[in-house]
């Protein structure tokens, strides 16, 4: 009788454990199917001509060169402005804020923020930076409109790693006389700075992705032209895929570059993912607690 | 106040949002001395070590009533500086917290910062400070690797270490033994003892063998008052109030 009930949990709890593996299984699975569709069916587009020419013959034929420039410019505007903006914001709300109805409304702002479709905020440059400011469609308005989008990211995740760095850290260093900026700047953000720079990079791969917010606001349905300024239009890959994939001219047979395209995206974003994954863990390494 | 009197308190009250933790609290601590505060958890003698280096001032909803002089000037006046306040009155914490730095950065990260020191200075306070600790000939050839490789109870002797860099007056210590092996408390204890010419000190402890080993002084706390203060021989053989005696004796507690 306890023989058996033993051997009935023992069984319980392998199939429990198989359960688990299959929805991770099934998770990683997704994940690899996508990759390796779009990997099978865009790289035989992919060659230097393609990473290096700008399109030809009504974008049927050629590379996607400014595209890829593009998207670099508006991604790195993106993350060189939402970063110290978000950073500053999360070290206010962790740091310094005192719990109340003000840092409430600032949360629950955030929190909205992130809900917005990205839509709404390629309409919102669009009035803001593009007519009223009068940028027109440019990198800095595409940029500007992708800051604001991966901000909540990049808020939340460094307010997260600001939290995880050890309250006895604060208390011993404000302890021995030294002021509550420099606990700040001295311990507090150097500890948290391999999960501020996690939040970072999923921004910088929301933004590179995105489409809605840049088509308003920044990519340029076609340019051979690479640009000379932050006022000029770009192109973009997201929005060169959706170009080519609704508004080309031959859309069956431009089939081979969207995919091209999209592995050309994906590869792009991976590859920020990976050098910051790498900086990050050179970066944690280097800090134990 | 008697002349060798380093901090007094003046009718102090202490609330944590409407939570009265500490009630009318009046004590003096003399310099060049060891003083013990004891008294069962929740008691407030955590909460009165705090207020001594405004370590408080970071927790939401808290107010204080009453003064705390520090040679005579109230802590509390509004145009005190309590970051003047801390480098003059340092602290130990319960469980050991290095930063995770170099043992050498450890120790010069609050004088670096003061600022005014060239790197000989921060050299020889260096060694000063760890001479003091009694950590020298432990640390002394390995002062450029991680604190967070010491042990705990290392630990805790750098971070006595860390705060005697700043050259501060007074000393305040919670708990600084509790979660330590009883080698490494007695090490503490006895580098408490060599400390006491140079620096008042101020300890909170849950032992009373340890109160009644390292101090001159002890004041029994119980549900935010302090029942009962003098000198520790005296409160742990002919203690004055009931209460004390039934703590110390381990009727409760």
């Amino acid at each position: 009788m306890r023989q058996g009930s033993m051997k009935w949990r023992y069984l319980k709890q392998g199939i429990f454990l198989w359960v688990v593996r299959i929805a991770a299984l099934i998770i990683a699975a997704a994940l690899g199917g996508i990759l390796f569709f779009i990997f099978v069916n865009g790289i035989g587009a992919v060659d230097w001509t393609f990473l290096t020419e700008p399109p030809r013959d009504s974008m049927t034929a050629g590379g996607i060169m400014p595209a890829i420039i593009g998207t670099v410019y508006l991604t790195l505007g993106a993350v060189l402005v939402a970063m110290p903006l978000g950073v500053t914001s999360a070290v206010y709300l962790s740091e310094y804020a005192r719990s109340g109805p003000a840092v409430r409304f600032i949360r629950i702002g955030i929190n909205s923020l992130a809900g917005v479709p990205s839509v709404v905020f390629g309409l919102f440059g669009l009035s803001l930076f593009v007519v009223y400011l009068d940028f027109g469609s440019s990198i800095l308005a595409g940029s500007l409109t992708l800051a604001i989008l991966i901000l909540p990211t990049i808020i939340g995740s460094a307010e997260e790693a600001l939290k995880a760095v050890p309250q006895t850290f604060r208390e011993a260093s404000l302890a021995l006389g030294v002021s509550k900026w420099q606990t700040v700047s001295r311990i507090v953000l150097p500890n948290a700075l391999p999960g501020i720079l996690t939040g970072s990079i999923l921004g910088i791969g929301r933004a590179a992705g995105e489409t809605a917010p840049i088509m308003f606001t920044a990519a340029a349905f076609f340019t051979t032209r690479l640009p000379g300024s932050v006022f000029d239009e770009v192109m973009a890959l997201p929005y060169h895929i959706y170009v080519l994939a609704t508004a080309g001219t031959r859309i069956e047979e431009t089939r081979p570059l969207q995919y091209g395209t999209a592995l050309v995206l994906i590869a792009l974003v991976l590859g920020v993912d990976l050098a910051a994954i790498v900086i990050r863990s050179y970066i944690r390494r280097k800090k134990r607690w | 106040m008697r002349d060798g009197d380093i901090i007094v308190t003046q009718d102090v009250n202490f609330y944590y949002g409407s939570f009265r933790a500490l009630t009318g609290v009046n004590i003096s601590f003399e310099k060049n001395r060891v003083t013990a505060l004891i008294g069962p958890s929740g008691c407030g003698k955590s909460t009165l070590l705090r207020l001594l280096n405004r370590m408080n001032d970071f927790i939401e909803q808290t107010r204080v009533e009453g003064k705390v002089l520090f040679e005579g000037r109230n802590i509390y006046d509004p145009e005190v500086d309590p970051v003047e306040i801390r480098r003059r009155i340092g602290m130990v914490f319960q469980k050991p917290n290095p930063f995770p730095k170099s043992i050498f950065n450890n120790i010069v990260y609050g004088p670096r910062l003061a600022g005014g020191m060239s790197r000989t200075d921060l050299e020889s306070l260096a060694e000063r400070s760890l001479k003091q600790a009694v950590l020298w000939d432990e640390v002394k050839d390995i002062l450029g690797q991680s604190a967070m490789m010491l042990s705990g109870g290392q630990q805790q002797r750098l971070c006595i270490a860390r705060a005697l860099a700043m050259k501060p007056d007074v000393l305040l210590m919670d708990e600084p033994t509790s979660a330590l092996d009883p080698i490494s408390t007695a090490k503490i204890e006895e580098l408490m003892e060599g400390l006491k010419k140079d620096y008042t000190i101020i300890i909170v402890t849950h032992n009373m063998q340890q109160a009644a080993r390292v101090s001159d002084y002890t004041g029994f706390f119980y549900l935010g008052r302090l029942i009962e203060f003098n000198r520790t021989g005296k409160i742990f053989t002919t203690p004055d109030m009931k209460q004390t005696e039934d703590y110390i004796t381990g009727r409760f507690g």
